[in-house]
């Protein structure tokens, strides 16, 4: 195995991911990962110098919506879809650590 | 009730006839679904209350020579939500999902009167080449259920292939549209990026998913595309190109004269399986005698598509993935402690093996510290294939070749070796990169399984891969092939 | 040991328009929860996000407003990272080409003028809310995608006092625009920050602390300032600063740790594929830049030259626009300046915080801010009559009908005001001998006595010249 990517590195990713795997997934995943990843490295025989990034392939440009508002009228199927609901709100259990990223 | 004689045009002078009402024909429809489902496994779930009401209602109403799809009955991937229909993507994830709101081509159709039968099946959330990662069931293929439809949309090219419906739906971001279809003999298309509207079709790889019509002739296919393709507000990446009546056109079964074919080399390289490789030198002589230039001609980086695309698909899916985190619909773990054990036991447990398995390639790709040597120059990469096409499609009206490597292998054979299967991709997948259109239809047998020819267009000129794909077919008698599915044929 | 200080300002400021950045849900407060969502505002399986262009238009605004350069390729990402009130789990904002870059404002602190740069700014959505109750967390998604404009400080700012000038500055140009209300108390605009100390010289930055719940101006000065000595004191004592959150406790005026930062957060970045890229044009820049009004540093010179204003006057004047433009609306009807700006600061200023409300939500207007004072100017009522005159146009009353209805026409009528005088003053010839005995007092005791039998309606300038010249006979 090449040591890509490692089973802490592995863990890492998946903690990134929200995800958990069981040692005996971790053992079958890790270097099943590191040979895909190993797959990605070819790509460093292609000379990308100047060459600029391509995200999107579509036509269009500039595409922006007018300002007006619209409500869909969709709040009480959606409620009615959440796993747990009460009082309009979605329901969760508390969560603990209040995140930065509340912005 | 199967779809093996007539076309979307001679079921529709059926109905207009009133040789056959709609509700007639969808009863047979489901009927044929329930006799031959249990050996193709071809649907998820079925809509017959609602089908059967639509088609009455449409009945009542008449149908008239203007309304050519009104009264016909197709099936939908999966991964297009329909509103107050079940829509899972093959994923334990979305078990009982029932969408709030439809597709835009799910309205399309409905519009167009179309009757939507059911959904059908997939690899879980479209990753995968052959059905087998569908958390439900694997589909079998239409020809010989011991082997693979192809994937994802293998529930819709089988379902095609065995004459359950005349039109299904599919979904391609690597090839998910036309591999299945080569694999069960039918008709397939990737649209160009951008034709057809993504609104409501769970997304996989954002910047290369496709819908497309999955049928049993060019022309039907032709006829649905411009049913479903068109600019949508809801969607800012889909084109204001004007969508041509694709069918219209295909009346010429000499129309390629004068056209110049691109034929890649890399192609027909190693790993082409031989019967695969001489239906497409045939189809070339095919060509050459209806009056084209087949010249040999080169896509220097195609072999890096592979290792591109598993990058750019797996980086977007593990952003788009990420809202399945049990909060808001779909499934929520049982026995939560915490908020964390919300999202990680409800994605744990919700997604299959192979879902997880990309979405660990993306977060790795897109992680700090990766970031600029996998998705970055996997970005690069793509503009560099692109470029190759561009240089091939200046002087070329269209490239062909095949669409997958082999036929159908075997179920089983393939799902524990994720490179061999992710290798599979390697002629479809450059083209959802460079969101150039791809029709695969097919070309010829091998061992008594489908081979499909791929014909890969400039941007927004599908009318050219029609008109070739018409004139291939009305010269050739592959798609008039049916398989034989427990004696009924 | 001397220190200097770095405080960088990340400035969120919500901006006013009728959709959601991305949905066309509207934005609105006090809806009930959930309200105004739809599928794409919860994320729902295969939605796509639609760009709002006046969310686009308002940042180039913000660009302009700032003296930024306006990024004219464009292009919004994708910041990932899960939290229950983010819905796709990744928030779409704008990370390699932020809408606007390299700009600044001016301060002024304590006479001292210093330019602070702006490192970018740029579009995003914001989050829904989560509150808290007991085993659970309620989200409601309203505020899901109601559009933000991120402003990020360069490393310009060394004290505390500065960091709120700059937010003060920020303020006051971004409300001038129009765009935003930016008010802190409402939520509109909020403030994260972060500070660090080094010693003079030190090539390297300290060690940065980040605060968090400082909700007005006043406390972000004041936690800057708690902290500020608390890292100084660290670093004296030998010890070092940790890479930390601290929250501002209002009532202690102290920071207090919240949790430490092990390593950098990795928010995985990167093309949003839904949406195309902007190519935002010369043409539609000079369009907005046109109609944008002038900013509070144009007027305080405006006011000041052609006005005659003090510079403090000048300042207050333009802590908002809607002042502004009062005070501009007021002296184009011939209203005395001086007066109008006093009347703005004083009696108007006063009304406002007494009712808690903006200018515009009252019933004042220009015109009849303009009306009463002409009617001091022109001797018609005096300052003081002006008084009820004022409660008057509060009320939304014409001033000159008011005063009309009301008998509080000033007697500035020599001939009328002239018996009245010659009787006061025939009444109190004790006065008069007092006066020619050089007790100025006496002066005053018989205007009061003229204003008694006038019901204070005579003109005070006009009764002292009379008096004068009859007391001097």
């Amino acid at each position: 195995m090449a040591n890509r990517i490692n089973r802490e590195q592995v863990q890492h990713v998946a903690g990134l991911a929200k995800l958990e795997f069981t040692d005996a997934e971790l053992d079958a995943f890790t270097p099943q990962l590191d040979d895909i990843i190993g797959m990605f490295e070819s790509l460093s025989e292609v000379d990308t110098d100047g060459v600029d990034v391509t995200s999107n392939v579509s036509d269009q440009l500039n595409v922006m919506r007018e300002d007006v508002a619209d409500n869909w009228g969709q709040s009480s199927a959606l409620l009615h879809n959440a796993p747990d609901a009460a009082r309009g709100f979605i329901k969760v259990p508390a969560i603990i650590d209040e995140s930065e990223d509340n912005d | 009730m199967n779809y093996f004689d007539k076309d979307l045009a001679g079921l529709h002078a059926d109905l207009v006839a009133k040789k056959i009402s709609a509700k007639e024909l969808t009863q047979a429809t489901f009927d044929n679904i329930k006799a031959t489902d249990p050996q193709i496994d071809a649907f998820l779930n079925l809509n017959e209350e609602a089908a059967l009401n639509q088609a009455a209602e449409i009945d009542q109403q008449g149908i008239n020579a203007d309304q050519p799809l009104a009264g016909i009955p197709v099936g939908l991937k999966d991964n297009i939500v329909t509103k107050g229909l079940t829509t899972t993507a093959a994923s334990k994830i979305l078990e009982n999902f029932k969408p709030v709101y439809d597709a835009t081509v799910t309205e399309k159709l409905a519009n167009a009167q179309m009757i939507t039968v059911g959904k059908t099946n997939l690899d879980e959330f479209a990753m995968g080449g052959s059905t087998e990662n569908s958390a439900f069931k694997t589909t079998k293929n239409a020809w010989d259920q011991t082997k693979v439809p192809g994937g994802s949309s293998g529930g819709s090219a089988a379902a095609v292939a065995s004459g359950q419906v005349p039109v299904a739906l599919g979904s391609d971001t690597g090839g998910s549209i036309r591999q299945p279809a080569a694999f069960n003999g039918i008709v397939g298309i990737k649209p160009t990026y951008g034709r057809v509207s993504r609104w409501g079709l769970i997304a996989f790889g954002s910047s290369l998913d496709q819908i497309g019509p999955m049928t049993r002739s060019v022309k039907d296919n032709a006829t649905i595309l411009s049913a479903i393709a068109g600019h949508d507000d809801h969607d800012l990446t889909s084109s204001t190109q004007a969508v041509p009546d694709f069918a219209a056109d295909l009346n010429d079964a000499t129309s390629v004269k004068g056209m110049r074919i691109g034929l890649p080399k890399e192609f027909l390289a190693e790993g082409v399986n031989p019967d695969v490789k001489a239906a497409i030198l045939a189809a070339a002589d095919t060509y050459r005698k209806l009056g084209a230039t087949v010249d040999e001609v080169s896509l220097p980086h195609n072999k890096y598509g592979v290792a591109a695309y598993y990058i750019i698909a797996s980086s977007e899916a593990s952003s788009n993935l990420q809202r399945f985190d049990g909060i808001r619909y779909g499934y929520r773990a049982k026995d939560v402690k915490n908020l964390e054990d919300v999202y990680v036991k409800s994605r744990s447990e919700g997604f299959g093996e192979e879902v997880k398995r990309r979405i660990m390639l993306g977060t790795f790709s897109l992680s700090a510290g990766f970031y600029d040597a996998y998705f970055l120059k996997a970005a690069k990469v793509r503009t560099v294939i692109i470029n190759d096409f561009k240089a091939v499609l200046k002087d070329h009206d269209f490239i062909m070749g095949p669409v997958a490597p082999t036929p159908a292998f075997g179920i089983g054979d393939e799902i524990k070796d994720p490179i061999t299967m992710y290798m599979n991709d390697v002629l479809t997948i450059p083209v959802n990169l460079a969101g150039l259109p791809g029709l695969s239809l097919p070309a010829g047998f091998s061992n008594n399984l489908p081979v499909g020819m791929q014909l890969i267009g400039r941007p927004f000129d599908e009318s050219t891969l029609y008109k070739a794909g018409y004139a291939f077919e009305q010269n050739t008698d592959f798609h008039l092939q049916v398989p034989t599915l427990g004696g009924q044929n | 040991m001397n220190f200097e200080t770095t405080i960088g300002l990340e400035v969120h400021i919500e901006l006013k328009t009728n959709s959601k950045i991305f949905s066309p849900s509207p934005v609105a407060y006090g809806a009930d929860p959930n309200a105004n969502t739809n599928v794409i505002d919860w994320g729902y399986p295969g939605v796509l996000p639609t760009t709002n262009k006046g969310v686009v238009a308002d940042g180039i605004i913000a660009a302009l407003a700032l003296h930024a350069t306006v990024e004219q390729h464009t292009h919004f990402d994708r910041k990932n990272y899960f939290y229950p009130d983010n819905p796709k789990a990744y928030q779409i904002t704008q990370s390699d080409k932020p809408i606007g870059h390299d700009g600044w404002v001016e301060v002024d602190v304590d006479g001292v003028k210093k330019k602070i740069g702006i490192a970018e700014m740029h579009i995003e959505e914001d989050a829904g809310k989560n509150t808290h109750e007991r085993d659970y967390s309620y989200v409601d998604l309203n505020r899901q995608g109601t559009p933000l404009i991120e402003i990020v400080s360069k490393p310009d700012i060394a004290s505390p006092a500065e960091a709120y000038a700059y937010l003060e500055a920020l303020r006051q140009r971004i409300q001038f625009t129009g765009i935003s209300d930016v008010k802190m108390e409402e939520g509109s605009m909020r403030v994260d920050v972060n500070i660090s100390v080094r010693p003079v010289g030190q090539k390297k930055f300290g060690t940065k602390t980040e605060l968090k719940n400082l909700n007005s101006f006043n406390y972000v000065q004041r936690g800057l300032e708690y902290e500020e000595k608390r890292q100084q004191q660290v670093l004296m004592s030998g010890g070092s600063v940790q890479q930390e959150t601290r929250r501002f406790d209002e009532k202690t005026g102290e920071t207090i740790l919240m949790r430490v930062k092990a390593g950098s957060d990795d928010y995985r970045y990167f093309p949003e594929p839904d949406l195309p890229s902007l190519n935002i044009s010369d043409d539609w820049i000079k369009e907005l830049g046109d109609a944008m009004p002038e900013m509070p540093g144009k007027r305080r010179e405006r006011y000041v030259n052609e006005l005659g204003l003090t510079d403090y006057d000048a300042m207050v004047i333009t802590q908002t626009k809607e002042m502004s433009d009062f005070f501009d609306a007021t002296v184009a009807l011939k209203a005395d300046p001086k007066m109008a700006a006093n009347y703005l600061q004083g009696d108007v200023n006063a009304y406002l915080n007494e009712k808690q409300v903006d200018l515009q939500a009252t019933k004042l207007t220009p015109a009849n801010l303009a009306g009463m004072i002409n009617l001091i100017s022109d001797g018609t009522i005096s300052s003081k009559m002006a008084k009820k005159v004022f409660k008057a146009i509060t009320n939304g009353e014409e001033p000159k009908a008011y005063v009309e209805a009301h008998g509080l026409v000033q007697l500035s009528d020599p001939a009328k005001l002239q018996p009245i005088i010659d009787d006061v003053l025939s009444a109190n010839p004790q006065s008069i001998e007092d006066f020619n005995n050089g007790k100025k007092r006496a002066v005053g005791y018989l205007v009061g006595q003229i204003m008694k039998q006038t019901h204070g309606q005579a003109n005070p300038q006009v009764v002292n010249k009379l008096l004068m010249a009859a007391l001097q006979q």
